[in-house]
């Protein structure tokens, strides 16, 4: 007999009723299967009205991440047989407003990461000419930045933050990462301009440091170290402007 | 269309193993806090008088104090090994293009750590 494994999956039809309810789906058991398969395999076969996002299948596209078992994972990375032959609830990704079944609404993280401003931003009067060529870098001063500019915009690590769940006012792990991988950027001289919402209430200081958003990650970019890190150098621009209210030059 | 919110319980914290290590975590912090006031009420207490000293001296060597001491210290240990293993994430030291490694980061805490006990257990025991 073929072997089998049941996912109880999140449902919610804004055209058809105002609560989600769980689907339960019996689909064939595969080990070289993932979650993401197994959904695909259900859109295909068995009811075409299940709505999720995916694309690339190979951890890049940061598409298809969603709660498996409460834990939010890359579903093309989540394979099947480490729950077999245990049911699987995969649910959409937790802190955020779902929009259709396994789809959330992501306008609220599209918002902070254009809000912190992701380029690299120079000081007026210090912008090279384009016929100077570009700013040269040394592989140290790639090396510092390099892990944070991994991010794939993937959301676990919003979905894995309790503070965010319970206030979405945070500006998040991702978009807090990405800020310290332009500020320690050699060639950017925006930091300035980034703190006023990195060191906002909303931004560092709203991180508990529960370290989870660096667990999820499936990029390795470690956004709960760059929060911290982000803290200290806020920390040290504080005792600065206290010990020397002349100023000095701002990091 | 309307989305939908989902609620968040107040157990939220609860809900997954990492989320209660690190409400546990958190909840040391007042073990540690309640020791630093026990330790100025011990300074009060000196300026009292040796006498007052000496009650206060007595009172701690009863049993509930005993296994109150003990509680503390276990929240004690529980913070401060969570907080060292956390620290390469904080101090990120950079040689060249290589990252010192985290374990000798927490472990030249450990190891400050262990230092400075021995050194107060000798203050302590030792004079």
């Amino acid at each position: 007999m073929e072997e089998t494994i049941e996912l109880e999956i999140f449902r919610y039809r804004p055209d058809q009723e105002d609560r989600p309810t769980f689907q339960t789906y019996e689909i064939p058991f595969r080990k070289d299967w993932v979650v993401l398969d197994a959904i695909n395999y259900i859109k295909d076969q068995i009811d075409g009205t299940l709505s999720y996002r995916w694309s690339c299948r190979m951890g890049v596209c940061g598409s298809c991440g969603m709660m498996v078992n409460g834990v939010p994972k890359l579903t093309c990375a989540t394979f099947l047989k480490d729950y077999y032959p245990d049911k699987i609830r995969v649910e959409p990704l937790a802190g955020f407003p779902v929009e259709r079944d396994l789809v959330i609404v992501m306008d609220d993280f599209i918002h902070k990461l254009k809000e912190i401003k992701p380029w690299i931003i120079r000081r007026e009067g210090e912008e090279k000419p384009i016929e100077e060529g570009e700013y040269l870098q040394s592989p140290a001063e790639l090396a510092e930045y390099k892990q944070y500019s991994m991010c794939i915009n993937c959301m676990l690590c919003y979905a894995a933050c309790p503070v965010y769940a319970l206030d979405n006012t945070f500006v998040g792990p991702a978009a807090i990462a990405l800020a310290q991988r332009y500020n320690m950027d050699s060639r950017d001289q925006g930091r300035e301009q980034r703190e006023e919402i990195i060191a906002s209430n909303e931004g560092i200081w709203e991180c508990t440091f529960v370290g989870e958003c660096s667990v999820a990650c499936p990029k390795s970019v470690d956004p709960a170290g760059a929060i911290q890190r982000a803290k200290v150098g806020s920390t040290i621009d504080w005792y600065k402007d206290l010990l020397m209210p002349w100023g000095g030059k701002k990091r | 269309m309307k989305s939908y919110r989902r609620p968040v319980p107040n157990t939220l914290w609860l809900s997954r193993r990492p989320y209660i290590l690190f409400i546990i975590r958190e909840l040391t912090a007042v073990f540690v806090g309640a020791y630093c006031v026990l330790l100025l009420f011990f300074i009060y207490k000196l300026g009292k008088g040796l006498e007052a000293y000496q009650g206060m001296l007595d009172a701690l060597k009863s049993p509930l104090s005993i296994i109150l001491h003990l509680i503390a210290l276990a929240f004690a240990i529980y913070h401060s090994v969570t907080w060292f293993n956390l620290t390469p994430k904080i101090m990120v030291l950079q040689i060249g293009e290589e990252r010192v490694p985290a374990f000798l980061i927490a472990g030249a805490n450990f190891a400050a750590w262990l230092g400075l006990s021995v050194i107060l257990a000798w203050v302590i025991i030792g004079v």
